[in-house]
């Protein structure tokens, strides 16, 4: 090829192992008892955005990081998962968690079929399909009558949890989304350390390989895709719930750009990078929403100079340089 | 009458497909041509195309330069800006995995548009076609064809046509294909592939350029012109495949009527058509029409 990949640079690795056990010991730790007390801080919608946006970046993660394929398409899953969870709420009547199963069931089928015809294809060729089939999505979007199109989906009261537990109170509902988006966490941490994550990596690292070995990658990366587009679609599904809103905007391009560049900022592949990530892209936005400066320009030029010169992310360099890694 | 559609509005649409498809094929092409060359998908490639019309528009307003110079003056103002690019930023990630070219074209792409947004707001500009082309529209006996459009297309057919002569058929377009094929062994041999690589992404967003300036008088001039664009044409690039400067041309033509015709026969479809094809290809032709399995 002439072309040649980068591959894992050569660096110190051994230097900090041991502390660093006891460090990841610790964070996850702290980082839970400022989510727990955030609300008592900060405006607590505020702090939901970041959390339904820190559970979209790290399924995104999931599929770049772990897997090694980067789609530029999940706002169809984001957005599709808010789509399907505020209908489900607003016109079936139903109760939340009834209507995120259900964002989250229908965005995993899109992501079966959207994952099944772009994984056709690798590289460079699977990112333009699925930024093209979101696309599809988005223009389906504006025109199918039960998204109401340039208005949204506009929901109601929030509804009662189980109904019993009264959703409009603003800490049993930051309580529920913390809840919820934990649970996502966990089952991201358990899938990627599963013999299912071990085989995803190995393919993102060296795909002829893992086929030679006799396993099945195009099954394997599907499962993936599927699995990035089930969390993400609940990522929305809450979003939607938080804001009692569904709009085109959660389909559109752009969000599939915003939800790159939270993994990118914070780190491709680290377990942290999303969250982190996604927690600068939001203060930095809800910053810059007053000033009439636009956003975009601001996106754009983080990005050139993440891919320039901070690749690995600020968690991927606050990591002692891993062994391994396609990317960052 | 037929299929109970005007024989009229059928052959107005497969104009206007036609003249779509002409700017489909221009982006596509010029896409190719910089990811043969530099294996980058320019995803800057539709804000490269609105800074095209914007030159134009600009040039016009307050330096009173014509339609006829701007679509020679503003491909290598444009190309221009491609290559500094390209020399200070791009060349830094060759080494790298192809998907951050993709990434920074497209934070490139957001910082142009977001740039004009600011500066001229999201509604569109009216760009007059150059006197010679406004009137009378073209009778043909069994349509009127407006002057403007019957340029468009031949311009773009000329252009694209000149591009394939370039590439297949000359000295440099063999250097080119060499080094596609073999960058270091032809780096070898003594020709400046650096340089090559330069000029390629140079060419690449001056075509864009020029497609810009042919479509200012045909769409408003605005600074999102590029972006929705942009997307339709990856489907384009996907379906015809990127090893093929003639797939590129024909795909581009023939996604332009097949969007016309969808728009005849089925309205509602006709901005998801060419992702529906797009899909069907994938699935029958994984590679593409003409492209090589990679």
């Amino acid at each position: 090829m002439a072309h040649p990949t980068s591959g894992p640079a050569a660096g110190p690795q051994i230097r900090e192992i041991r502390s660093a056990g006891t460090i990841r010991m610790a964070i996850p730790l702290v980082a839970l008892a400022a989510a727990l007390i955030a609300p008592f801080w900060f405006y607590p919608i505020f702090v939901m955005k970041f959390l339904c946006f820190a559970l979209f970046a790290a399924a995104f993660n999931l599929l770049l990081g772990y897997t090694g394929l980067l789609s530029f398409g999940h706002a169809a899953f984001f957005g599709g998962g808010a789509y399907f969870t505020a209908h489900v709420v607003k016109i079936w009547g139903l109760t939340p968690e009834l209507g995120l199963i259900v964002g989250t069931l229908g965005a995993a089928a899109l992501g079966l079929v959207i994952g099944a015809i772009a994984l056709r294809r690798s590289g460079i060729y699977f990112t333009m399909i699925t930024l093209a089939l979101a696309q599809m999505f988005y223009f389906f979007c504006l025109q199918a009558p039960f998204t109401h199109g340039e208005d949204g989906l506009q929901l109601g009261p929030r509804g009662h949890l189980f109904g019993v537990i009264d959703l409009g109170q603003a800490m049993n509902l930051y309580y529920f989304v913390l809840a919820v988006v934990l649970i996502g966490m966990f089952v991201i941490w358990r899938f990627v350390n599963s013999p299912f994550g071990m085989i995803l990596r190995s393919i993102r690292d060296n795909e002829q390989r893992a086929i030679s070995l006799g396993y099945s990658v195009q099954a394997y990366k599907l499962g993936a895709f599927v699995m990035s587009a089930a969390l993400s679609g609940l990522a929305g599904g809450l979003k939607a719930l938080v804001f009692q809103l569904a709009t085109l905007t959660d389909v559109a391009w752009q969000m599939s750009g915003e939800v790159v560049l939270m993994t990118l900022i914070g780190g491709i592949g680290t377990q942290a990078g999303p969250v982190v990530g996604s927690g600068v892209f939001i203060a930095l936005q809800n910053n810059l929403a007053t000033s009439d400066f636009p956003v975009t320009i601001i996106m754009g030029v983080v990005f050139m100079v993440c891919v320039l010169v901070f690749r690995r992310g600020i968690v991927g360099n606050s990591l002692p340089r891993a062994s391994g890694g396609r990317l960052g | 009458m037929i299929f109970g559609v005007p024989l009229q509005a059928l052959l107005g649409q497969l104009m206007l497909g036609l003249i779509n498809g002409s700017f489909y094929a221009l982006l596509s092409l010029g896409l190719a041509v910089i990811f043969g060359l530099l294996r980058v998908i320019n995803f800057a490639h539709g804000a490269q195309f609105m800074l095209g019309a914007f030159t134009a528009l600009l040039l016009a307003k307050h330096l009173g330069i014509g339609y006829w110079f701007a679509l020679v003056l503003v491909p290598l103002l444009v190309g221009l800006f491609g290559v500094i690019i390209e020399r200070t930023m791009l060349s830094r990630l060759y080494k790298l995995d192809h998907l951050y070219g993709l990434l920074f074209t497209f934070g490139l792409a957001l910082t142009i548009e977001g740039t004009f947004r600011y500066f001229f707001g999201s509604s569109g500009l009216p760009y007059s076609a150059p006197a010679a082309l406004q009137s009378p529209p073209v009778n043909l006996g069994f349509m009127v064809l407006p002057r403007y459009r019957a340029w468009v297309i031949v311009a773009s057919l000329i252009v694209c046509l000149a591009t394939w002569v370039l590439i297949e058929k000359t000295k440099l377009g063999a250097y080119l294909r060499a080094a596609t094929e073999n960058p270091t062994l032809v780096q070898a041999f003594g020709v400046n592939v650096p340089l090559l690589l330069t000029l390629t992404y140079g060419f690449g967003v001056a075509l864009a350029a020029l497609a810009g300036v042919l479509a200012a008088p045909v769409y408003q001039v605005s600074p999102l012109m590029g972006s929705n664009l942009i997307i339709v044409v990856f489907a384009v690039v996907v379906v015809g495949g990127m090893g093929s400067i003639m797939g590129a041309i024909v795909t581009g033509y023939a996604l332009g009527l097949a969007e016309g015709l969808t728009k005849v026969f089925y309205p509602e479809a006709s901005n998801i058509v060419i992702f529906v094809i797009m899909a069907i290809v994938l699935i029958l032709r994984p590679a593409g029409l003409f492209g090589k399995e990679a």
